[in-house]
């Protein structure tokens, strides 16, 4: 066997993420201060992503016959940007919390850098091998990540965080041995483990061949918390810091798409994958309806729209542009809503009471008339809660259900298309119940005022939404609003 | 083709079109921002520049327009008085196509008036922005020549009229409104399906050619029209499905109800005008019957639930399914009488139907009460108001001069028209829902003008104020002309829907 040729230009969207890390550690080291760490971090995510749009589309490098590993397309561009703005917005979120120490910056930024680089080797990925490789590397920072979380003297420390993480951890590594089981089968069936080459196996091998796409979907299906591999998201996600929370229902489920995507578009999976599209988005939503905590009411709405992205995937290759599409829409909104949950809630040092302590991401009580204090982190949640659903002004929502619902009518999955516009119908009613709430007052039994919102206001002063925070949602916002007037931009850069 | 006589740079009417949309829209923007105290002011100036613009198409309707353009099509091409085309988002086949033509120009004026007097009506900031932004989606609704266009317009209305009864409502506002928004909505996901099975059946959504010449074979029209014809039915609203409209009337604030009633509702039935028959007209022939029978059905129901509603508003918006009953019988006999009838019934409900819920919403803010028993002898405390609601009451019941009558009359007609045994049914039981719609207007005036004046009427105070006279007398000329002249509406109506109903010259 011939040594490969190594096209470095190719490799450097993972040059630069993995040096963004390894610069993380080196700036704790040597300076240990929190403002060198973090800035070195963001801009290193940054500047992974822009690498990855400068490259762009690239010869592919790490080739054997008939198939490369390391496939610089414009999709796995945008989507490996893509996980460097969400590693830099996640930043920009977490700043709050790192000030009060909360969690020690030096680490922090260094795992969620290593995972970063996961998330842009399982972007750029030509073969199932390196894709468990880079989507194990998104995912294993994240146990520690989830579970990291200091606790001041006078705080009484909770478990959640670390169940959450023991939970998370048990859960992902069993799905990883599920999905390899299944690269195994097929490689025993087909004998091959490049995307560009997986197909049908010959006759002998067909059912085998079979059982291993099943188990490779079912095992990533974990992932992007399908149903019903989707016990430990709701947990997890209110057991971690909010920003991380952010991070694991954009980023990390971003990573298991694009996994599913790649061997979908290969494989016939549709059965499994249509009969998982359907019981995520409606369980998921169901589930929302009943939620009375603002994080799990989140984690269980992205539960449901990755349902509808799973609904994309089962058509096989045909869906996946339309999948990626409302992947990426989906991200940006998502992330706005978890960025407003942060401006709201910010971490508190002098902490009266237990309770208050254990409340992070809150209740949706908790919520209630803040957008009277806030009226633009309003806006944008409404603009994002909107966009979830699907209506405008969400109008990147609306173009990325508009794209899964178009590609799957064209494909001739009518009843699919209509499982999923039923369950835009239900997911409203969550989404306008969370809107609605910020902008309710709350009246006291007992006090009769002419105005009650003077008393809330009085009750509930304004606090200054952390600089860091309030550019990333900035930049968020714009990037929403010009994809949702420009998709053609991310539509043509997907196919 | 029709391409060929557009011209290719901007035109001054294409800009118009643009400007119909931007201008509501900047104003709801600048209305947020501005000071609550200027609102009331700056709100009324873009929503009358908005109406300015939305009567000027007229001026650019071509003078001799007749049976050019042939080509292969099988029946005359649609030809709009203003046609703008650019792409927008050609993976998903959306392009930003505008027009207005004879169908959709009187609704476009309609949209701007209610609007510009809604928008001096009210004294609230958020409302009044809020207010604007329906105006875009509902102008954008009769602008859009694009299905995928006019779905997108379709569903800007849902959430900001989900906030102006949520926000300003009465006291089970939120009940009401999240009824309205998941209703509507379970609606407009329906028509999503139907425009994108047409879209990726015919390989296009550009209205003009999907109208124009058939691409669709009969089962798809069918599976199409029975989409979208329920979607619009959710909106219009067509019994059964007319069940949120009473409660969001009865919550919504005064000028919440005038545009859900004056403007909103159309968006269904020109929407089953446009779209449905223009997409799906073999679809629509199949169906034709069930809707004739469903609208009469409405018409009945909505009489005889009328006849025993003791609240203001309820009742009215009870009415509104009545009327809208009449326009869906014009619609379901696919004549062009019938759709004439249609049309006109739209503007005319449009107008009476905003006085009435303007005059409803007064009464009751000022009786503090909504309820008929509570509600007497308004007559004598407050005379001119009385007299308007009587006007307006008497115009709602389709009395021979006024706007409502044309419409409801034709509607009958066109169904005779149709002729055989079953048609005539309809327009016997039609007909006899149209003398119910009398009885029970007459005795919404018996209970609410005559009589001993209650405590609560008594109390109410019973001057006209500047503000009320500019929003209402609009509405009350605009009855009377139409109903001496139905012309107006109808003038330039004969074409396009010849086209629309595929009938040859």
């Amino acid at each position: 066997m011939r040594s490969q040729a190594v096209d470095h230009i190719a490799l450097l969207p993972l040059y630069v993420a993995a040096g963004t890390a390894v610069l993380a550690l080196l700036a704790d080291l040597f300076t240990g201060k929190r403002p060198a760490i973090i800035g070195t971090t963001v801009v290193g995510a940054i500047v992974t992503a822009a690498c990855a749009l400068a490259v762009g589309p690239w010869d592919p490098t790490f080739c054997a016959t008939g198939g490369c590993s390391w496939v610089p397309t414009w999709p796995a561009a945008v989507t490996a940007a893509l996980f460097g703005a969400l590693t830099a917005a996640v930043l920009a979120f977490s700043v709050p919390a790192l000030r009060i120490g909360a969690a020690p910056a030096g680490e922090y930024c260094f795992l969620l850098a290593c995972s970063m680089t996961g998330g842009v080797t399982v972007a750029y990925a030509g073969d199932l091998l390196t894709l468990i490789v880079g989507l194990e590397t998104l995912t294993l920072p994240l146990y520690v990540l989830v579970g990291l979380r200091r606790y001041a003297p006078i705080e009484r420390p909770s478990t959640r965080p670390a169940e959450a993480s023991v939970m998370f951890f048990l859960i992902s590594v069993i799905s990883t041995a599920i999905a390899l089981l299944g690269i195994a089968l097929n490689y025993a069936a087909t004998g091959t483990v490049h995307l560009a080459l997986l197909g049908p196996a010959t006759t002998p091998f067909a059912a085998l061949a079979g059982v291993g796409a099943a188990l490779l979907v079912i095992g990533l299906a974990f992932k992007v918390a399908a149903v019903p591999l989707h016990a430990w998201a709701p947990g997890t996600y209110d057991g971690a810091p909010i920003p991380v929370a952010a991070y694991l229902s954009t980023a990390s489920k971003l990573g298991g798409v694009l996994a599913l995507a790649a061997v979908v578009a290969h494989l016939d999976t549709g059965a499994v994958m249509s009969a998982l599209a359907v019981l995520t988005m409606t369980v998921g939503n169901l589930v929302a309806l009943r939620q009375t905590r603002m994080v799990r009411l989140l984690a269980w709405s992205s539960v449901a729209q990755a349902g509808y992205i799973l609904a994309a995937l089962a058509m096989g290759a045909p869906g996946v542009p339309a999948a990626l599409a409302y992947a990426v829409f989906f991200v940006v909104l998502e992330s706005i809503a978890f960025g407003v949950v942060v401006a709201l809630r910010p971490p508190v040092t002098l902490i009266p009471t237990a309770e208050q302590a254990e409340a992070d991401g809150g209740t949706l009580a908790d919520f209630r008339g803040a957008a009277r204090r806030h009226p633009w982190l309003g806006a944008v949640f409404v603009l994002a809660m909107a966009g979830l659903a699907g209506l405008p002004p969400g109008l990147a929502g609306l173009f990325a259900k508009v794209s899964v619902v178009e590609s799957l009518v064209a494909e001739g999955w009518i009843w699919l298309a209509a499982v999923v516009v039923v369950n835009a119908v239900i997911a409203l009613a969550y989404y306008v119940r969370v809107s609605a709430l910020l902008y309710t007052v709350p009246e006291h039994p007992g006090i009769h005022v002419a105005d009650p919102g003077l008393i809330y206001d009085a009750t509930h002063p304004r606090h200054r939404v952390a600089t860091p925070v309030a550019a990333a949602l900035t930049v968020a916002t714009v990037t929403a609003v010009v994809l949702g007037f420009a998709p053609q931009l991310l539509l043509n850069a997907l196919t | 083709m029709y391409r060929d006589y557009v011209e290719p740079a901007w035109s001054a009417p294409q800009l118009l079109l643009i400007a119909l949309l931007l201008v509501p829209a900047l104003g709801a923007i600048v209305v947020a921002l501005a000071p609550a105290a200027r609102s009331r002011l700056v709100a009324g100036a873009f929503a009358t520049v908005t109406f300015v613009l939305s009567v000027l198409p007229i001026l650019m309707r071509p003078n001799d327009f007749g049976w050019f353009a042939y080509g292969p099509a099988d029946r005359p091409p649609l030809v709009p008085w203003i046609d703008l085309d650019l792409p927008w988002v050609p993976a998903l086949g959306l392009e930003f196509h505008l027009g207005v033509d004879g169908v959709s120009y009187p609704l476009i004026v309609l949209t701007g008036l209610l609007t510009a007097l809604c928008c001096a009506y009210t004294k609230k900031k958020g409302l009044a922005a809020l207010l604007l932004v329906l105006e875009v989606g509902v102008l954008g609704t009769f602008l859009a020549l694009d299905l995928i266009l006019f779905f997108l317009f379709f569903e800007v209305v849902l959430l900001p009229m989900y906030a102006v009864i949520a926000g300003w409502g009465g006291p089970n506002r939120r009940a009401a409104a999240r009824k309205f928004v998941l209703y509507t909505l379970a609606g407009s996901v329906l028509l999503l399906l139907g425009v994108l099975l047409v879209v990726t059946k015919a390989g296009t959504g550009d209205l003009i050619l999907l109208t124009g010449s058939p691409h669709l074979d009969r089962t798809t029209q069918y599976a199409a029209f029975a989409l979208l014809a329920v979607a619009f039915a959710v909106k219009a609203p067509l019994w059964p499905l007319h069940t949120w409209l009473p409660d969001a009337h009865t919550e919504a604030p005064t000028v919440g109800s005038v545009i859900l009633a004056g403007v909103l509702l159309k968006m269904g039935t020109y929407g089953l005008i446009r779209v449905g028959l223009g997409v799906a007209p073999d679809g629509a022939a199949w169906a034709s019957p069930v809707l004739g029978i469903l609208a009469v059905i409405a018409i009945i129901v909505g009489a005889l639930i009328c006849l025993r509603q003791t609240e203001l508003k309820r009742l009215i918006a009870y009415s509104s399914v009545g009327h809208m009953g009449f326009v869906l019988l014009g619609i379901a006999t696919l004549s062009v009488a019938g759709i004439q009838a249609a049309l006109l019934g739209n503007i005319a409900h449009g107008l009476i139907t905003g006085l009435l819920f303007f005059l409803a919403g007064t009464i009751k803010d000022r009786a503090g009460t909504g309820s008929l028993n509570q509600l007497s002898g308004l007559r004598e405390t407050a005379p001119r108001l009385a007299a308007l609601l009587g006007f307006a009451a008497i115009a709602s019941l389709g009395l021979p001069g006024l706007a409502g009558f044309w419409g409801e009359a034709f509607a009958v007609i066109a169904a005779v028209d149709r002729g055989g045994p079953f048609w005539l049914t309809l327009a016997a039981v039609a007909a006899i829902g149209g003398a119910l719609t009398a009885a029970y207007f007459l005795r919404l005036l018996r209970r609410v003008t005559h009589g001993p004046a209650t405590p609560e009427v008594r109390s109410l105070s019973p001057a006209i104020t500047g503000t009320e006279w500019l929003a209402w007398s609009p509405l009350i000329l605009l009855t009377l002309a139409i109903g001496v002249a139905p012309a107006l509406v109808l003038s330039d109506t004969a074409q396009p829907l010849t086209t629309l109903l595929g009938i040859r010259p």
